[in-house]
């Protein structure tokens, strides 16, 4: 507790000097990374088009308001598609993510030199590329369409899953493996009665928690070409068409906000 | 153990059956109902995907194709281009994340019921509120229909759901501090500035740190997907490198993609450890 004697009182303090110096140099390093970074996006841009920017907004808003509702009818497949697209994606995810779990877990990987690694790697590839940029690629592969959307959306889901559920394995409670273990169970009855029951609760949460997100993003997926209504919303956008915008963001807000309702409820049953 | 009596029934009934796993789902009646639902919709949601399978089968030259890029990424041919698009997307989250976090400071602290009156809580949560539910793609759109193409669109997406996210986890986290702390910093007479400065800040630092550096990690992952709407960044040559079917330029790009998260990740851990 650093403590400053001055004109012969005793002044408290919460940093010594050094310190302070340190924690202020560092600010001004911070402060200048971000000047820098602000010149190069300031130059980058067009600061006419900026100036503009209020009466563009506005002219966007008289144009989308009010929303075509005629255009719901239309929205019928294309929402029914975006919610197979997250469901589907979600459980192939869940599929490929609980073998890539136990193989990243340090407690029931089989191998911590070679096996863990792999299994790693696949966690952090799938985790960080976006599931647009999945879609892309799986578009340039197997076409566009739905399928290809079900697939980005597994692929980038895998990783998420694989971590969460390998950190649950990580944390179950030893005694009880232990004793499945002596009762004289083999390598998989002790994984069936042991370990499955402690994780099973976190897997649900993890999968309900996926498929929530799943949904958002894959009610855009459409943008690349992937299905769903993010098609929709493509069109729409390429033909000017704001008041079909404005719905498609309407409808899309809707199925978030019911999404995020459900997933809460089932982890709250759950937990 | 004639005291028991419920307990000695149970097990009076229980005796000489076999030990079944008890069901995750308690109630038989909602179980199979759950269960029979789900299949039902299975076949439902298959059987309404439309796939070309000689389209896949044929795709999948390709796919070996780029699978075998990563073997041989090119990092040279369109080195220029990569390079410049990388540059973008880390300024983009440089300076997203600067100001996405010091915005979503104060609106943080708005929205903790516990130090906020209920107006300006209100409002805090409303903001919070919109910027999650909208995606950010679907913000970029919008802002590059208002701002024109370049990286600014991008920066203000990116800033926007840092805020939502942010502020949400910062909100939640006043709200579960140890209030004896705040209050005794409180009963000292500090102003309430110094109520936040010596009382509030000092519990949730560690967890802020965390979060913002998480923040920045996503940030720079959603970097990468800006550039496909116009708004800066990464995204852009990656697009042009699958449009043009240049696999091995488009490997490239995700090794440095999925590098550089695996190197913020790391750098997170070390941050992370040394604060708490």
């Amino acid at each position: 507790m650093p403590v400053l004697t001055e004109n012969d009182t005793r002044i408290w303090r919460r940093r010594t000097t050094g310190k302070s110096l340190v924690l202020w140099f560092g600010w001004l390093l911070g402060l200048a990374a971000f000047v820098v970074c602000w010149q190069r996006i300031s130059g980058a841009t067009t600061w006419f088009f900026v100036q503009d920017a209020p009466r563009i907004a506005g002219d966007i808003w008289t144009r989308a308001t009010p929303p075509r509702w005629e255009y719901l009818s239309q929205l019928g497949k294309p929402i029914w598609d975006t919610l197979n697209i997250a469901t589907l994606g979600t459980l192939i995810a869940l599929v490929l993510a609980v073998p890539v779990a136990f193989l990243a877990a340090r407690n029931t990987t089989p191998s911590k030199l070679i096996v863990r690694p792999i299994a790693l790697l696949i966690i952090v590839s799938t985790r960080s590329i976006n599931s647009l940029i999945w879609a892309l690629l799986l578009i340039a592969i197997i076409g566009p369409g739905v399928f290809a959307g079900v697939i980005a959306i597994a692929i980038r889901s895998v990783g998420f899953c694989a971590k969460l559920i390998y950190e649950a394995i990580e944390e179950i409670e030893h005694a009880q493996v232990e004793a499945i273990t002596a009762t004289g169970a083999s390598r998989w009855q002790v994984m069936a009665y042991g370990i499955v029951p402690q994780i099973l609760p976190a897997f649900a949460g993890v999968a309900v928690f996926r498929w929530d997100i799943n949904i958002r993003e894959s009610t855009v997926l459409g943008l690349v070409g992937a299905g769903g209504i993010g098609l929709q919303l493509s069109a729409s956008l390429n033909t000017l068409a704001w008041p079909q915008v404005s719905l498609i963001l309407l409808v899309i807000l809707f199925a978030v906000v019911i999404s995020e309702w459900v997933s809460a409820k089932v982890r709250g049953a759950i937990i | 153990m004639s005291g028991v009596g419920t307990g000695t029934g149970e097990l009076e009934a229980l005796l000489g059956r076999r030990w079944r796993k008890p069901a995750f789902i308690k109630r038989p009646a909602l179980r199979w109902a759950l269960a029979l639902g789900f299949v039902v919709y299975l076949i439902a949601a298959v059987l309404t995907i439309p796939v070309d399978w000689a389209r896949v089968y044929d795709g999948l030259d390709r796919g070996m194709a780029f699978i075998g890029a990563f073997a041989h990424p090119d990092f040279v041919s369109r080195g220029s281009d990569i390079g410049e698009g990388l540059l973008e997307s880390i300024v983009i989250t440089v300076a997203a994340s600067v100001v996405g976090i010091a915005i979503s400071i104060p609106i943080g602290l708005g929205a903790a019921r516990n130090i906020a009156p209920l107006p300006v809580y209100l409002l805090c949560r409303a903001i919070i509120a919109i910027s999650r539910a909208l995606q950010e793609i679907i913000v970029a759109i919008l802002l590059v229909a208002i701002f024109g193409f370049g990286p600014l669109a991008g920066f203000l997406t990116l800033s926007f759901a840092t805020i939502g996210f942010l502020s949400k986890l910062l909100a939640e986290d006043i709200e579960a501090m140890d209030r004896v702390q705040a209050e005794a910093v409180r009963a000292t007479g500090a102003r309430w500035s110094q109520w936040i400065n010596y009382g509030v800040q000092p519990q949730v630092i560690p967890r802020l740190v965390g979060l913002s550096m998480y923040r920045v990690d996503i940030n720079f992952r959603e970097s990468a997907i800006l550039g496909l709407v116009g708004a800066g960044g990464i995204g852009a040559t990656l697009n042009t490198a699958f449009d043009r079917y240049e696999y091995d330029t488009a490997a490239a790009i995700l090794i440095l993609i999925i590098g550089i998260v695996m190197g913020l990740e790391y750098l997170s851990g070390l941050i992370r450890t040394r604060v708490q």
